[in-house]
């Protein structure tokens, strides 16, 4: 099978690039558009290192070959802070500690953002839920979730930062 | 495929670059931090995505590096056949031992520690399953990969051994030659050994003798990022390495030995680390990547997939521990009598001096006037262990506390109150002959008492580390 080429929307830009039969999608976007924010920690859909956002639902990238999802929308971690400002998540992420290693970051905030905007008001059990698919192995899971609530709280507005 | 260069941040201590672009000096005039909640200074490039990893590193002409691997635990190697692996569309070159300036390496060696006990690739003999064998360079991951299946090794079975006691034993298979026996030696002696007081005398007037047997699995650190570099030759014919190495400067210079090329040759490029916890202070990819990206003069990455991360990484050693105490009846340890056993697998790494902190770390926070200890350090055809998070002290307490809370059982005592008797105290001579000072485990415990609502007697509230008052 030769190789095609593929055209995604990453970030709000339209990008073609071409891919090998069966490349994944975290494979384009690290390799063929330099986007590497999302991580390769296990590449069998184990860690959740990989998430990025396809058309707004997280997707575990290093699972997804990426002509499958051909035309869609890709969110990845630096389309996050909007001209160069932090958003809620990630400097809730920041203020409260959330980041040991770093590795797990990327994957930990694509699943929160997909969270809060499907929910803008989660409970810690929905918290919970969303990252269960995400390892940290610096096991910094409270932290995580106490700044994704914290989060989701600045975002509605109830506290201001 | 796009080369990256590392953005510059300017983001981080904005009010410290403000203070000194405004000339009140450069720290900012304030640098007084404790008692105040401080910003990470890696937390934005975190957040952000802007961190960049070892493997975040994509220079052109990139080759990729995957192991041919040991499918027995312990044989001898009869033949090697890399026809069908050279046949395979993209492999550039495939490294055996032959291909490496120093084969024969330990990574303490940079401290005296010896002798050289492990082969970077596998020489005539393999000694745990999963040992390097061959290493193949090939335009694509996929041909790597590829290539190291097509290698056929032929082999000759040796019996293993897989137990510390087991290897410790007249007529056990030898493990590793080069040490000549199953064990490390310590200046002379079989193991590194404590002896202090007379434990025997001990014995023989103590009301009550305990002893138990504690034993722990090898534990995976398992961090998110694999172990991994990309070595990408410089112009001037220098190496630069991309590392995810917790010691760079250790791996700069045990490369080098292994190279044998002066340490100016190469250069690091670490200290951004995708979680460690230890098992990324052993150097087992920069040596062999740095030759591969000699030999193929291109940019080399050998990271490792998540199974051999699993499966090859040195976990923390599965350690097997004997104590056996004199106790009298009112709680006071007289005699403490220690056999550690540490399984180093098949090759020293960090063992050795992990071993030597299990060592100096016995008997535990306590004061205990007759102590004897041995402590060995093992070869068996299990994976080589190395560092994690405390390791040597780590299992050792486990053991230790466990006895502790199993004598309270035994004799009815109040477990806190046990520890209290036996505590340490300023100016006690531990059993390796150091003087404990600024100890703190009796305040400790009155605090983690009084917090859970433990209660003590008065007798108990009023002791002190620095005094010998109740004992
Ligand atoms: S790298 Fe995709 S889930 Fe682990
Ligand atoms: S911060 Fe290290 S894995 Fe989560």
């Amino acid at each position: 099978m030769p190789s095609q080429i593929v055209s995604l929307v990453v970030n709000g830009e339209r990008r073609e690039f071409i891919a090998a039969p069966g490349v994944t999608l975290l494979a384009s976007l690290r390799e063929s558009l330099g986007l590497t924010a999302a991580k390769r920690g296990c590449a069998q859909g184990a860690c959740g290192t990989c998430t990025v956002l396809v058309d707004g639902r997280p997707e575990v990238a290093c699972l997804v070959a990426v002509e499958t999802v051909a035309g869609r929308s890709v969110r990845t971690l630096e389309g996050v802070a909007a001209g160069g400002e932090l958003d809620e998540v990630q400097n809730a992420f920041v203020d409260c500690f959330a980041t040991q290693c770093g590795f797990c970051t990327a994957g930990m905030i694509m699943v929160a953002e997909a969270l809060l905007d499907r929910d803008p008001d989660p409970s810690e059990a929905d918290v919970v839920e969303a990252i269960s698919g995400n390892v940290c192995r610096c096991t910094g899971y409270r932290p995580i979730v106490i700044a994704i609530l914290e989060a989701a709280r600045r975002r509605r507005g109830a506290v201001s930062r | 495929m796009t080369y990256r260069l590392a953005p510059i941040d300017t983001s981080t201590f904005a009010a410290e670059r403000a203070a000194a672009a405004a000339g009140r000096g450069v720290d900012g005039g304030d640098f007084t931090v404790i008692g105040s909640v401080v910003q990470r200074s890696d937390a934005r490039g975190h957040v952000t995505g802007r961190t960049e990893f070892f493997e975040d590193v994509l220079p052109p002409r990139l080759a990729h590096l995957k192991m041919h691997r040991s499918a027995r635990h312990h044989a001898r190697i009869l033949d090697v056949d890399l026809t069908e692996a050279l046949a395979v569309p993209g492999v550039l070159r495939i490294l055996t031992h032959a291909d490496i300036p120093n084969n024969l390496y330990t990574p303490l060696k940079l401290i005296g520690v010896g002798p050289d006990d492990e082969p970077i690739l596998a020489v005539d003999k393999v000694r745990y399953l999963g040992e390097p064998i061959c290493a193949v360079v090939a335009e694509t991951e996929a041909a790597a990969l590829e290539g190291a299946a097509r290698i056929r090794v032929a082999y000759e079975d040796l019996p293993p051994v897989f137990d510390v006691e087991e290897a410790l034993k007249e007529g056990a298979p030898l493990v590793n030659e080069y040490h000549g026996q199953n064990h490390f030696i310590y200046e002379g002696h079989h193991c590194r050994r404590i002896r202090f007081g007379d434990v025997a005398e001990a014995f023989a007037r103590a009301d009550h003798v305990f002893e138990w047997r504690y034993q722990s699995a090898p534990i995976e650190q398992a961090p998110a990022e694999t172990t991994g570099c990309v070595v990408v030759p410089q112009a001037d014919g220098r190496l630069r390495i991309h590392s995810d190495t917790q010691a760079c400067f250790f791996t700069l210079d045990n490369t080098a030995l292994i190279l044998n090329t002066p340490f100016n040759k190469l250069r690091i490029v670490g200290g951004t680390v995708g979680g460690g916890f230890g098992g990324k202070v052993d150097v087992v990819v920069e040596p062999v990547a740095c030759v591969a990206a000699m030999a193929a003069d291109r940019p080399v990455r050998f990271v490792y997939d998540r199974a051999e991360e699993m499966q090859v990484s040195s976990p923390r050693a599965a350690e097997r521990i004997y104590i056996k105490d004199a106790v009298m009846d009112d709680g006071r340890i007289i005699g403490r009598k220690a056999t550690l056993y540490v399984d180093a697998g098949a090759y020293a790494r960090h063992s050795p001096y992990g071993t030597t902190k299990a060592a100096a770390h016995l008997p535990g926070p306590y004061a205990i006037p007759n102590v004897w200890a041995d402590c060995h350090c093992v070869f068996t055809n299990r994976t080589p262990s190395s560092a994690m998070r405390g390791f040597g002290v780590t299992i050792a307490d486990f053991a230790l506390e466990s006895q502790m809370d199993r004598i309270a059982r035994a004799l009815d005592l109040d477990p806190l109150r046990l520890r209290l008797l036996n505590a340490y105290r300023d100016g006690d001579l531990k059993a390796h002959r150091k003087v404990a000072e600024g100890t703190a485990l009796v305040e400790v415990i009155q605090k983690a008492a009084e917090l859970a609502g433990h209660e003590l007697p008065e007798a108990y509230r009023r002791m002190s580390s620095t005094t010998r008052e109740g004992l």
